[in-house]
């Protein structure tokens, strides 16, 4: 697994371009049960949450499928659903700590992100990039030097 | 249908009775959606001369075609009457998800008539509507009713009144998703008076498009304009809208003192958009599906005025600061949460304060009655509630601006067009923006013909704002697209790097309309023909197409406008003259026929 996608809820406006777009990709329509990630938001306050798979290394989808009917693609480390070979039996959904596997009745399917294939759609309409597609090694080396950046500052200023 | 769902939900209150019944397609064509719809539907149901708070008035939310799509910024919903404050077609616009949601549930829009006996609320779950009992909701606050609809479903979306509403505060306003509303018009005090509480909406369906390929193309079009421009890609980005404040302060157009004084105020660097970022911003937020973001989380830590909210946005800040002569941003603040709190209109409230204390402060008024300052934030917070509640002087307060001033023998210090409160921008230095609040349909309003953005911002091009040629033909322009953007659910910001050729490929791709860009631009003039008839029906004339005298005959005091007026017989009879109306303001035969609207 190379890349990841990367999440920032606090960079996140909640404006949910990602599920418009992840949803049309995936499924045609514009349909945020249709969307492989989900903005969890928190109205009052305005905190918003890109939940979507986070590709686990030891992934309890996987783990947990009695048909073995999720498997990973080699060049993007993303956790694939076979639908000839899945059940529906949704112990996957039941199994996943984020909830970002689930089963779509309408078309009868479990869904979850593919990373559409190494080219994630969502990570290129967020407007603020919240949801970026990074390098798995160094992905949060970002996060350091911001917080890095703010000890600087104060330091600097006090002197 | 594509983009559209095809259904409007209808409800008789007095009956509690809830139908579903087709959309009109016809009236979809030709007026599209939200603004447009809703009006259509409004105005062939509906006496013109129908008390607002009667049974027989409606009122209805719609939304747009592209509302909850993937075109950009596409997030809104209109909610028609006929407005309480000030009885103009009102048609009041609102971002947030309320109005996706709608869509998801499978609905254009709903439809309330009648007058329900006793307190409810709508509750939707897709095709499943029912009209619920709402006793236990009424008298609570747009938080806790909010709180309590989405208890059950913390997914679902609300949209509701609070206290001002049920009060018939007459600028109420529908407060969805606790801080988005439809906040002009008095439409809460419509909804109230039929003791309809609130619509809580859950939708687990989707929308799909006539041509899919071409409509993300278009999409993807619109969307990268937006992110490159400067305004919407940045200034609205980084600052809200309060980076108005500083822009128009500079301009010598952010009118102080219920519009007495040069429209230049001292401190605005103290109540800027980029004084808030420095010192209380939480966060940005956006509408749904909008790349722009301009929502602002906004925090208050301490002090008399601690609290939090989304907002202020530029006019709510302008209106409770320069408006107010008020310094204070946390004090500003606060009644602005306030207003979401209890589902008021900022603008109009602020006006109506302004109003009030230049009477107190000439005499007219007496202190015995009112003791209100310019200046003074805690006296701005406690009137805030006070009207929403009707307590003490609020009571007076609750009747608008021109109301007060013509109950004290002054009706020219309600700064008002029509009787509804003006906005954040002096017209004396932008002459076009006095044309337009001289002809909005619904009285003193900036989002109906936003000459502010080339007249100052130079967007698509600068002009002179002093100028008062080509400015009827520059806001007939601007009045008509405006028109098409609130008919098809987009936000009115994308016009800053949108045009006719963006909204139009939008919108033909996405509903299969085989229309050109011109003739989606007719459709916003038949939009506003409608309600120009519908005004005229209700018995406004050429008369009420004016400004306060002040505006037009005290020239400004100071600031780079100096000695201006705004020169509406100028422009007037020129507007009039390219709305194909004849000179006292009536569609001629030939413009309706010409226009679909015989």
């Amino acid at each position: 697994m190379s890349k990841v996608l990367f999440v920032e809820p606090e960079k996140c406006t909640g404006c949910r371009s990602c599920e418009l777009i992840c949803s049309f990709t995936h499924a045609g329509e514009f349909n945020p049960l249709k969307s492989r990630i989900s903005i969890v938001a928190f109205e009052k306050t305005g905190f918003s949450f890109p939940a979507v798979c986070q590709q686990c290394s030891v992934a309890a989808c996987m783990e947990v499928c009695p048909v073995k009917a999720i498997s990973v693609d080699p060049e993007t480390g993303a956790k694939i659903v076979n639908h000839n070979i899945c059940l529906r039996c949704k112990m996957c959904t039941i199994a996943c700590p984020f909830g970002a596997t689930f089963y779509d009745a309408d078309q009868d399917v479990i869904m979850k992100c593919d990373l559409c294939g190494g080219d994630p759609e969502c990570v290129k309409y967020c407007p603020t990039a919240a949801i970026s597609y990074r390098e798995a090694k160094i992905a949060n080396f970002s996060k350091r030097r911001e917080t890095a950046e703010k000890f600087r500052e104060v330091m600097e200023e006090g002197r | 249908m594509f983009a559209w769902t095809g259904k409007i939900l209808r409800v008789n209150l007095t009956k509690g009775t809830v139908t579903a019944e087709p959309l009109n397609k016809e009236y979809a064509e030709k007026y599209i959606g939200a603004r447009g719809l809703g009006t259509k539907y409004f105005v062939e149901e509906v006496d013109a001369k129908v008390d607002p708070l009667s049974p027989e008035n409606k009122i209805i939310f719609m939304t747009g075609p592209l509302t909850g799509t993937f075109a950009g910024s596409a997030g809104r919903y209109n909610v028609v009457t006929k407005g309480l404050l000030n009885g103009t077609i009102a048609a009041s616009n609102s971002g947030g998800t309320f109005g996706p949601e709608l869509k998801y549930a499978g609905w254009d829009g709903i439809i309330f008539e009648g007058q329900s006996p006793e307190p409810v609320y709508l509750s939707i779950y897709n095709d499943k509507a029912e009209l619920l009992p709402a006793g236990e909701l009424w008298g609570q606050d747009v938080f806790s009713t909010t709180d309590a609809l989405k208890a059950k479903d913390e997914e679902a979306k609300v949209a509701c009144i609070g206290p001002a509403g049920e009060n018939l505060v007459k600028f109420a306003c529908v407060v969805n998703e606790y801080h988005r509303a439809a906040g002009r018009s008095g439409v809460g005090a419509v909804m109230g008076s039929k003791k309809l509480k609130a619509i809580v909406v859950r939708g687990t369906g989707g929308i799909k498009v006539e041509n899919p390929q071409a409509f993300l193309e278009a999409a993807k079009d619109a969307r990268q304009k937006l992110k490159e421009h400067p305004v919407t890609g940045e200034g609205l980005a980084a600052y809200g809208t309060n980076v108005l404040v500083n822009i128009l302060n500079e301009h010598g157009g952010l009118p102080v003192k219920n519009f007495s004084e040069a429209a230049v105020f001292p401190n605005a660097d103290k109540i800027s958009g980029e004084y808030q970022a420095e010192k209380y911003l939480v966060r940005n937020k956006g509408c749904f599906g909008c790349s722009i973001g301009c929502g602002r989380v906004t925090d208050i830590a301490k002090g008399p005025f601690k609290s939090s909210g989304e907002g202020p946005e530029y006019e709510a800040t302008w209106t409770f600061g320069a408006n107010l002569a008020i310094d204070d941003f946390e004090a500003i603040c606060k009644a602005n949460f306030l207003c979401n709190e209890l589902g008021m209109d900022p603008i109009t409230l602020g006006g109506t304060i302004a109003c009030a204390v230049e009477m107190v402060d000439k005499g007219i008024i007496p202190r015995s009655v009112a003791d209100l300052r310019w200046g003074d934030g805690a006296m701005l917070v406690e009137m805030t509630r006070k009207t929403a509640y009707r307590q003490g002087f609020g009571d007076e307060l609750a009747e608008g601006s021109y109301r007060l001033a013509e109950k004290y023998g002054y009706p020219e210090f309600s700064m008002t067009a029509k009787k509804q409160e003006m906005p954040a921008y002096d017209p004396r230095g932008q002459q076009g923006i006095g044309l337009n609040y001289a002809t909005s349909n619904r009285g003193g309003c900036h989002v109906r013909g936003y000459l502010t953005s080339p007249e100052v911002l130079g967007i698509p091009e600068k002009v002179d704002p002093d100028a008062t040629e080509g400015k009827p033909a520059l806001l007939k322009l601007f009045q008509d697209l405006t028109a098409l953007v609130d008919a098809a659910g987009l936000c009115l910001f994308i016009t800053f790097a949108n045009g006719l050729p963006e909204i139009s490929a939008q919108l033909r791709t996405a509903t299969g309309l085989d229309l050109s860009d011109d003739e989606f631009l007719a459709a916003g003039e038949r939009i506003w023909n409608m309600e120009r008839l519908f005004n005229l029906r209700a018995g406004f004339s050429k008369a009420d197409d004016t400004l306060p005298p002040r505006l037009l005959n005290e020239p400004m005091k100071d600031g780079p406008h100096k000695g201006r007026v705004v020169q509406l017989d100028v422009m007037l009879p020129e507007y009039y003259q390219l709305r194909g109306w004849d000179e006292d303001g009536i569609p001629t035969a030939e413009r309706l026929t010409e226009l679909g609207l015989d």
